[in-house]
């Protein structure tokens, strides 16, 4: 790992020293570009939002006296014949999984001031992120069928509906915020909107937003499915 | 490794074998559903890929693990404070748990 230059050219120190420094002195904390400390300031609110959800979703689940439906069997699938617990949320997850590696390609081709890779790699994860909650919609739909409302359902704690309804479908909401917000910079990348300022940070600044929605799904994905 | 103001630029490798291995630690935690381990096995090791997981997420292809320890201690530390909110509501709802076991058994 290399000093950083700061604004003024000077060598910045490191570790301990470098915190009481950056923190301290009468200048900018953060060495990076504002958009990018806004995004972390920002994920990080969303991490106590999605974290309360979870806790919730603890609490009511120790709570409750009535057995919690088993979701390696309320998510199963039946295909080609084969039974197969948990199936369609493991291919969520590895679509996910896959979204954010062509994320990260992206913001890698992006500093390589590759224009129309970037573009296009932000177009498939986008295109990743579409499929992820099209899957999401027939899950609704078929929990829906089977009765799960969020007062109740036939499997168990009431209270299931009401977690899982609200957890994932404020996950799906970030998923298609981020879909249209890749669309959105992707369609700046090819346009050449960032070859005329050279600086290619705000690709890196939506790939913060979407690994974000995909560390979420490994907190959900551990605790409302694996549990 | 570089890291500049300008941004994060590392070999793409780097972000291939994340991507590798993160696709192993989803098998292997979907896995402990499909094997049907119990109980405090389970638990443990959800808890162990789960972490794994997060940590190569933010650390690589979020970067932090190159960034100034300012930020990362700014963004990481934080959510500790989570902690004392998930071991009130672990209090309370073993709470709740017992007063129901004793309304509902009168």
């Amino acid at each position: 790992m290399s000093d950083i230059g700061s604004t003024t050219g000077a060598v910045l120190a490191e570790g301990m020293p470098g915190i009481v420094d950056d923190w301290s002195a009468d200048k900018e904390a953060f060495h990076v570009p504002w958009g990018k400390a806004m995004m972390w300031i920002f994920l990080l609110s969303d991490t106590f939002i999605f974290s309360c959800f979870l806790t919730s979703y603890m609490n009511v689940r120790m709570s409750t006296t009535v057995p919690w439906p088993n979701p390696s069997e309320v998510f199963a699938l039946t295909i080609f014949g084969t039974h197969m617990p948990l199936i369609l949320i493991a291919i969520m997850t590895f679509i996910l999984i896959t979204s954010s590696g062509t994320m990260a390609m992206a913001v890698n081709f992006g500093y390589r001031k590759d224009r129309v890779k970037t573009a296009v790699l932000m177009l498939a994860t986008a295109a990743f992120g579409v499929s992820f909650v099209g899957m999401q919609a027939f899950e609704w739909t078929k929990l829906i069928e089977d009765g799960v409302r969020p007062w109740g359902n036939p499997f168990g704690a009431d209270q299931f509906g009401a977690t899982f309804f609200m957890i994932t479908g404020f996950h799906g909401l970030h998923v298609t915020g981020g879909v249209i917000y890749l669309g959105i910079i992707a369609f700046k990348v090819y346009r050449g909107d960032y070859d005329k300022s050279n600086n290619y940070e705000a690709v890196e600044i939506a790939g913060l937003y979407w690994h974000f929605v995909d560390l979420v799904w490994v907190f959900i994905f551990a605790f409302f499915y694996l549990w | 490794m570089e890291a500049t103001a300008e941004g994060q630029q590392h070999p793409i490798s780097i972000y291939l074998k994340i991507w590798i291995l993160l696709f192993v630690l989803s098998t292997l935690s979907y896995l402990v559903d499909v094997m049907g381990f119990e109980s405090y096995l389970r638990w443990g090791l959800i808890l162990i890929f789960m972490f794994l997981k997060a940590g190569f997420i933010v650390a690589i292809f979020m970067h932090m693990a190159w960034e100034r320890l300012a930020l990362a201690y700014a963004i990481l530390c934080p959510p500790l404070c989570l902690l004392v909110l998930i071991g009130l509501m672990a209090i309370e709802a073993e709470y709740t748990f017992f007063t129901r076991l004793l309304f509902f058994s009168q």
